[in-house]
């Protein structure tokens, strides 16, 4: 076979891989795939909704841009920019560590620098068509409100995910050198998750820091902000003109993103493979732990929290996690601090945001704790009812959750004791939807497919989201209208028995 | 042979899956045997053994282990017996002592004695340098050894292997085949299927196979040859004509 067929095969065989893994990405299991994608495409209409309430009213954004747009529509470029980049490297982290084919392919008499090129297009094409999923009802709003100027929006998404999937491949491999294959996915999930929300959490403490407030806008559209900006013909303003439909810069950032990704084909395809055999090849010893010195463990329960505790502490998926959601916690955490000096009713904002991260760490704690048992045969042969299991599973839960939430639900009973006590209530409730929802819809599954725990079932992950949203409004409204809150409350009530009736495990 | 000598007493039991993976079964093991179940795959002899273990529920039968109902008090029955599964299922980011300090806090076996069994049982299956190191790395053998240090660390009284020398070297298998004739030795009763047939035609007192989920004939090596008129007869020359009689023509 020619070296062009050779590509051209491997091509269609990577698009054929990818065109596979999307539906399965998307919608899990194969029997429900068709209602889950019908589902999602109704989601998706749907999410034109909150996309016109957003971006509608500029549509009609008149060029060329005054400072104060600049400022605005870069930021939220540089944001979506940052996102991209953090699903990219999550895309050439699993390439490296998740593919069965590597060796197949290692040992094949095919050259290796070509496929790997081809395989470097691939991820950037899934990362773009990706992230052209995810903008698609921004950009459908902007164009029909605002004309065919916006069509060009399509083309700075598409230079926004070839550079950083040329962004992604050039950090994943210099970690790989600076680090070794052992500690890089960890720290790559890391990065990617830093990468994700930390430019959203900079500019929402810059914000409290500010104006007092959690509003990124109030910053962006702040005079300070204008005063700092370069003027109108800065090279920095491209992404934002080029999206308003000028393109004589669009296409220059087209055509740089795509240089960019040739370059970093053309420097990192062959230490690809190189990179590649390096992380196949970690079956070397195991890290050694501290010693476990005498056994000490003196009931099942006892040996059940243990078990679970120490696998949560040295589970890498569950600290990148939990990095992120510590993060998102920091605005609010900033925001308390801050109140206390000023008494601003902006410390009401920190319930909700509290809660809804209770919910979402919970979330992942318990489908570690209650789904991912890498050892189901062991805990079921054991002399142990089914309910003891269950129990300490879910009091893991708990006590994980507290330890995260219990420092700053304590700074808030300084500031005001009523709402601690409500934002603690808050917490509980949401931990306890979170687990029973992971409880109803539990499968058995390895600890290592936590990243894909939402494709098992979307009912759930939707459950798990709405419940967590309802019970950090219910909190937040208690706090401003207590009898307002009743309705709330019985709306997500109402949602969490909907998912009982629609679990599996009712039956 | 009385009941009260029965390690195991199966009697009609039953699963269906999409089609029948056991059908009407009855089998009997006796205290102190070594047990090989044998049968071609899909025969249901997995199915069998996971429904004795308690990982699977039966939709007929009953199940006796040592005189207990093991479908109405799971927990007595679950206390004397292990289970080790062709794929070991263990803990990666756990060492091997800390697996086994798990296991034995599962089956409420005291700290004191619990780990100086663990540690017995890891040096005889030379794994004495990789104590204190995450199974992560292991290989499928140190992982296989890890697994069943793990089920003989209670010191059950019934061991159930469900291929266990699957994707063992020669030393890690013979580490297990010692290990486990000394058990028997000692008094405990082990099931094993596999499909090596020279292990169960060394190791085992006695033989069933299985195919379609029915037990298809049972005995010591000499009684199966009896039971198919030849002397001098290999069990894989039995075992082929008990499960694939044209197989064995050709």
């Amino acid at each position: 076979m020619s070296s062009v067929t050779t590509l051209a095969w491997f091509a269609r065989h990577e698009l054929r891989l990818a065109w596979r893994e999307w539906p399965a990405m998307i919608a899990g299991r194969q029997r429900r795939r068709r209602a889950a994608i019908i589902g999602l495409l109704i989601f998706a209409a749907l999410l034109h909704l909150p996309a016109w309430a957003v971006i509608g009213r500029c549509a009609e954004l008149p060029t060329p841009l005054d400072a104060t747009s600049h400022v605005v529509i870069s930021t939220t470029i540089c944001l979506g920019w940052a996102l991209i980049l953090s699903q990219a490297i999550e895309s050439v982290t699993r390439v490296f560590y998740a593919r069965a084919d590597l060796d197949l392919i290692m040992s094949s008499p095919a050259r290796l620098t070509r496929l790997f090129s081809v395989r470097i297009l691939a991820i950037a094409l899934s990362v773009t068509a990706m992230a052209l999923l995810f903008t698609a009802p921004f950009v459908d709003v902007l164009l029909i409100g605002g004309g065919n100027r916006w069509l060009a929006a399509v083309g700075v998404v598409i230079a926004s995910g070839l550079s950083a999937t040329a962004v992604a491949i050039a950090v994943t491999i210099m970690l790989f050198r600076l680090i070794g294959p052992a500690r890089t996915r960890l720290v790559a999930q890391i990065v990617a998750a830093i990468i994700g929300a930390g430019f959203v959490i900079a500019l929402q403490v810059a914000a409290i820091l500010s104006s007092g407030t959690l509003s990124r806008f109030a910053i962006l559209t702040s005079d300070s902000a204008v005063a700092l900006a370069p003027a109108a013909d800065s090279i920095i303003w491209w992404p934002a003109r080029a999206v308003t439909g000028d393109v004589t810069v669009l296409l220059p950032l087209l055509s740089a993103s795509l240089i960019l990704l040739g370059i970093v084909m053309a420097i990192f395809s062959p230490r690809f493979a190189e990179t590649a055999a390096s992380a196949s090849a970690r079956a070397a010893p195991g890290r050694k732990a501290s010693g476990i010195g005498r056994f000490r463990v003196r009931s099942p329960r006892q040996a059940l929290l243990r078990k679970e505790f120490l696998l949560l502490a040295r589970d890498p998926w569950l600290l990148s996690q939990t990095l992120m959601q510590l993060l998102y916690l920091v605005p609010p955490a900033l925001l308390l601090w801050r109140s206390f000096a000023d008494n601003s009713v902006g410390l009401v904002l920190v319930t909700p945001v509290v809660v809804m991260a209770a919910g979402q760490l919970s979330g992942g704690l318990a489908w570690l704790a209650i789904s991912g048992e890498d050892a189901p045969d062991l805990v079921g042969t054991a002399p142990l009812r089914q309910m003891q299991i269950v129990r300490a599973k879910v009091e893991v839960v708990l006590i994980a959750i507290g330890v995260v939430f219990a420092p700053l639900l304590a700074g808030l009973c300084l500031a005001s004791l009523w709402q601690a006590t409500i934002t603690a209530i808050g917490v509980v409730v949401a931990a306890l939807s979170a687990t029973a929802i992971q409880l109803w819809f539990r499968v058995q599954a390895r600890r290592s497919q936590f990243r894909r725990r939402q494709t098992s079932s979307r009912l759930a992950t939707f459950a798990e989201a709405f419940c967590s949203i309802g019970w950090a409004a219910t909190a937040a409204i208690t706090l401003i209208m207590p009898l307002a809150a009743v309705p709330c409350g019985l709306i997500t009530l109402a949602i969490l028995a909907a998912t009982w009736v629609l679990s599996p495990r009712r039956g | 042979m009385t009941s009260e000598l029965a390690a195991l007493r199966v009697r009609g039991l039953t699963r269906r899956f999409d089609r029948p993976a056991v059908e009407a079964l009855d089998l009997t093991v006796r205290t102190g045997e070594f047990y090989a179940l044998v049968g071609p795959n899909g025969a249901g002899k997995t199915t069998t053994l996971r429904m004795v273990a308690g990982l699977l529920p039966p939709d007929g039968g009953s199940i006796s282990i040592f005189g207990i109902d093991a479908l109405r008090d799971p927990v007595a029955a679950k206390q004397v017996m292990a289970w080790v599964s062709d794929e070991p299922m263990i803990y990666d980011k756990l060492t091997p002592e800390e697996y086994l300090e798990f296991v034995a806090g599962l089956w409420g076996i005291a700290a004191a004695r619990a780990q100086g069994t663990a540690r017995q049982l890891l040096i005889s299956l030379g794994l004495e340098a990789h104590l204190g190191e995450r199974c992560e790395g292991f290989s499928k053998g140190m992982r296989q050894k890890v697994a069943l240090a793990g089920a003989l660390v209670h010191d059950p009284r019934l061991i159930i292997l469900d291929e266990p020398l699957t994707g063992l070297d020669a030393v890690s298998a013979r580490h297990v085949k010692n290990l486990l004739g000394d058990r028997v030795r000692a008094g405990c009763t082990v099931i094993m299927t596999t499909h090596i047939l020279e292990v169960a035609e060394r190791m085992a007192d006695r033989i069933g196979v299985i195919a379609a989920g029915r037990l298809v004939a049972e005995g010591t090596l000499a009684e199966l040859r009896q039971l198919s008129g030849g002397t001098d007869h290999s069990l894989e020359e039995l075992f082929i004509a008990l499960v694939d009689p044209e197989a064995a023509v050709a």
